[in-house]
């Protein structure tokens, strides 16, 4: 028993096997590894679904009037899109996929603090995703009110909100337990020796957003329930005509939903800030700052939710204030990106394609960052507000910023989760095509924005309509793109190269470990004496 | 025994689970956050009205069931001391006036609630609706918080129930009480949202 | 690793000391409505739920005995509510 015990403990997270067989040993496993790669295989099926929205919404728009499917079905693909991509893709996204792979590797620690706690959360996860999806099957048809859910429309509407709204509050659940998760592990299971300013800035960025989720999701999670509240029994929290304030849904909708973009976006940046050190082959310029703005970026950002309100007819004073507090965020973002470009300065770079992901990650995120400022701005806004200016900035953003990260991130610790190495040649044309695609979708929509041209509407004016077509283009190059990475990387986890233990010259503690790690990480828990990027 | 249980098992870090209960309680407190946000802008917006409706509900029973949640949290609060100095009798009888507390707590908020109803003071009711907009929004509050308060109340009830059952078996003493101390956290968080809706709901002038 | 859950038993009478004084303090909140304070009656109900919240969470919920950091992070949540609906009242303050 024991001889058997000790040598399974020497297996990869792969083959190991538990007291289930099959599908069972992964949906019943505890192991953060199986739970992270879980969690993968479920956002990636969400993600094409939603890519596929995304196409279908692009093609309506190749032409003025209706092209492939009336306004009302319009209005349902924009809505699924966005619940999709948000609550079930981009929110837990890197922290549920890599956070779990790679935070107890990357600290030193064989587990998360609790893995049964782990398991629940990507089993309230499915839940989620099942009830706010179910709302297709059911008569009345799928959600049109976007992925905001704005009162007073939210409950007057005739489609199946109170899935999408019940399914969107139990995902908040299941981001509420990883966040807990993450940040006790942080707080008890780092190695002997890693002190707070020894621990990689991946795992930061996950203390960071952990709090977050903590703080920020139950906001939303209240403001659901009243939703669910007003459907059911109209008690009158967001209805004019009870004395309602339809506005303080929008204050209490983007108290979470603002804090959420830096949900999505933190961990992309520790990501980048993984990658950029290891392929420039040098420490990282100012530890200290990454962390410090880090921080600031969770704090500051619980407070600049009024940006997304100012043309809803709040007071000048508030728009005063969540205008300046908006610029203020943008210091701490600003910096990191000046620590990732000084970090690859005069070094010899590796031209690598998880490079080639973080490189494009700082061009499309300066692009999404300052057309940001300009919404910030409360004289652009009014014009801008609500136009495909803030489309093309929110992708830019989320699918640009956490988007080229997660790939990034894909492409990076691809050796240490399936032990082999990926074709890189088709992997670097596959990038290539994802980010001219990927240009050539949003960009012109900014210009789009500036016409005039509103957002969510399937049908636009004559003179929008050479924009339209390059963007639309530019989706089915993007989309190419994606489907060779993607065959790449599924035949390459089968019949790639055997990978050894540290492909790219990492240093941190996951490079120090197995190719795929063994069920229990490491034999025996590492004691760490130095910093994590030692590289001179 | 299979690998991944026995993992499990070697690990236990009490120090953890209690920081993990405290970061739930953050969760739990920020949601109720978001409804005292809607309490006071909707206050700061019908005053009058807001003090008129208040008029309705009992003082009386708002203090009963106030003093009975302040004692029932005392009493899990001594238990958790009792089970340390290892007088299983004395932490059995401490949960079960906790219990009794709750159930208490919870039979005089089901006569109270019964109470409006029968008044026709109720979400969506035509004598609400013809009272004003004031009206409507206080009772809505009223109902949908300590309808969400109860409904703690009801789990925080499981969780006791079992913590007491685990307790009389022994599989929680001197040498484990961190499901003890948990329950006890989480019951605390429930006493300590009511000490803030008494007076917003019972005590306005 | 210390064990904190051993260390320190806090004695039954402090338990009751503070329900006793959290008993006054409801019964003394009951009997200041029917002063009239005007506009300060509301923040003398907040004021003594704050008080009572503090003795809740300082010896019932055992912060007085517990880690620091936890001290820190109960504080920064209240901050943190308190930024919110102070920003929130920015707007309808000054509507």
């Amino acid at each position: 028993m024991s001889q058997q015990e000790s040598t399974q403990t020497h297996v990869s997270f792969r083959d190991y096997k538990g007291r289930y067989k099959g599908l069972f040993a992964w949906i019943f496993s505890t192991d953060h590894k199986r739970i992270g790669l879980l969690y993968l295989y479920s956002i990636i099926t969400f993600f094409i679904t939603g890519v596929l929205l995304g196409i279908a919404m692009k093609l309506e728009l190749i032409s003025p009037g209706k092209t492939v499917m009336d306004p009302a079905t319009y209005n349902a693909v924009f809505t699924l899109h966005g619940v999709i991509m948000i609550f079930l893709v981009v929110v837990p996204g890197l922290p549920a996929v890599f956070g779990n792979f790679f935070l107890p590797i990357m600290i030193g620690a064989k587990d998360v603090a609790f893995p049964r706690l782990n398991l629940l959360s990507w089993w309230v996860y499915v839940l989620g995703a099942l009830v706010a999806l179910s709302s297709l099957f059911m008569a009345g048809g799928p959600p049109d009110t976007g992925w905001t859910f704005y009162a007073p429309y939210s409950f007057k509407t005739n489609t199946n909100m109170l899935p999408a709204v019940l399914g969107a509050f139990i995902l908040g659940f299941s981001s509420i337990l990883t966040g807990i998760n993450f940040v006790v592990t942080i707080h008890r299971l780092r190695a002997p020796g890693m002190n707070w300013l020894k621990m990689p800035l991946f795992p930061w960025t996950l203390y960071g957003t952990g709090w977050i989720q903590i703080l920020a999701t139950p906001i939303v999670g209240i403001t659901l329930l009243m939703i669910v509240g007003e459907r059911l029994f109209n008690i009158g929290f967001f209805d004019p005509a009870l004395g309602g304030d339809p506005i303080l849904y929008q204050h209490l909708f983007w108290i979470y939903s603002h804090p959420a973009v830096y949900i999505m976006i933190l961990p992309a940046m520790g990501a980048i800030s993984e990658i950029i050190p290891t392929f420039a082959n040098k420490s990282i310029f100012g530890y200290k700052a990454v962390v410090i703005s880090t921080l600031a970026i969770a704090f500051v950002g619980y407070f600049v939710w009024g940006h997304h309100m100012f043309t809803s007819g709040m007071s000048g004073t508030a728009l005063y204030t969540f205008s300046l507090l908006t610029m203020l965020v943008a210091i701490p973002s600003a910096i990191k990106v000046f620590n990732w470009v000084s970090t690859m300065h005069k070094a010899s770079i590796q031209l690598e394609p998880p490079f080639f992901w973080a490189a494009s990650f700082l061009f499309v995120f300066m692009i999404g960052g300052l057309s940001g400022i300009a919404l910030g701005v409360l004289t652009t806004n009014v014009h801008l507000h609500d136009t495909a200016f803030v489309v093309a900035h929110f992708h830019f953003i989320v699918f640009g910023g956490v988007g080229f990260a997660f790939m990034g991130a894909i492409h990076y610790w691809f050796p240490k989760i399936w032990g082999r190495m990926y074709n890189t040649k088709i992997a670097t044309t596959g990038w290539m095509m994802f980010f001219i695609g990927f240009c050539i979708l949003y960009l012109p929509m900014f210009l789009l924005g500036i016409q005039g041209m509103p957002r969510r509407y399937y049908d636009y004016v004559d003179r929008f309509h050479g924009p339209n077509i390059i963007s639309t283009m530019g989706s089915w190059v993007l989309f190419v793109g994606l489907a060779v990475i993607i065959i790449n990387l599924i035949r390459s986890a089968k019949k790639g190269e055997i990978a050894t233990k540290d492909p790219w010259g990492g240093k941190t503690l996951e490079w120090t470990v197995d190719s795929p790690p063994t069920l229990e990480n490491f034999e025996e828990i590492p004691v760490v004496e130095k910093g994590p990027y030692d590289y001179r | 025994m299979n690998t991944e249980s026995a993992i499990q098992h070697i690990h236990r870090d009490d120090e953890a689970s209690k920081l993990g209960m405290w970061l739930f309680i953050f969760t739990e407190l920020l949601l109720f956050a978001g409804l005292f946000i809607v309490y006071s802008v909707y206050r700061y917006q019908n005053a009058v009205a807001f003090s008129l409706a208040a008029e309705q509900l009992s003082v009386t029973v708002g203090t009963i069931n106030t003093v009975i949640l302040l004692i029932s949290s005392a009493t899990i609060a001594m238990a958790t001391s009792a089970i340390r100095l290892k007088n299983k009798k004395f932490t059995i009888i401490l949960l079960g006036i906790t219990l009794a507390m709750a159930v208490i707590f919870m039979v005089n908020k089901y006569f109270e609630w019964m109470g409006k109803f029968e008044h026709g003071l109720f979400p969506s009711s035509d004598i609400l609706k013809s009272m004003g907009n004031g009206d409507t929004l206080f009772y809505g509050l009223y109902f949908f918080m300590t309808g969400l308060h109860a409904l703690h109340i009801l789990v925080g009830i499981v969780l006791i129930t079992i913590v007491l059952v685990r307790v009389n078996n022994n599989s929680l003493n001197d040498d484990n009480p961190v499901l003890l101390d948990n329950s006890g956290l989480y019951w605390h968080l429930v006493d300590l949202i009511w000490i803030f809706l008494f007076p917003l709901f019972y005590l306005i002038t | 690793m210390e064990d904190h859950s051993k260390s320190h038993i806090v004695p039954y009478k402090t338990y009751l000391l503070i329900l006793a004084g959290l008993i006054v303090l409801t019964l003394l909140s009951v009997a200041i409505t029917h002063i009239e304070f005007g506009e300060l009656s509301v923040f003398a109900a907040i004021l003594l739920a704050s008080v009572k919240s503090s003795l809740v969470l300082v010896y019932f919920m055992h912060l007085k005995f517990d880690n620091k950091v936890l001290q820190i992070f109960v504080t920064a949540i209240f901050i943190l509510v308190a930024l919110v609906i102070f920003i929130t009242f920015l707007d309808y303050n000054y509507r």
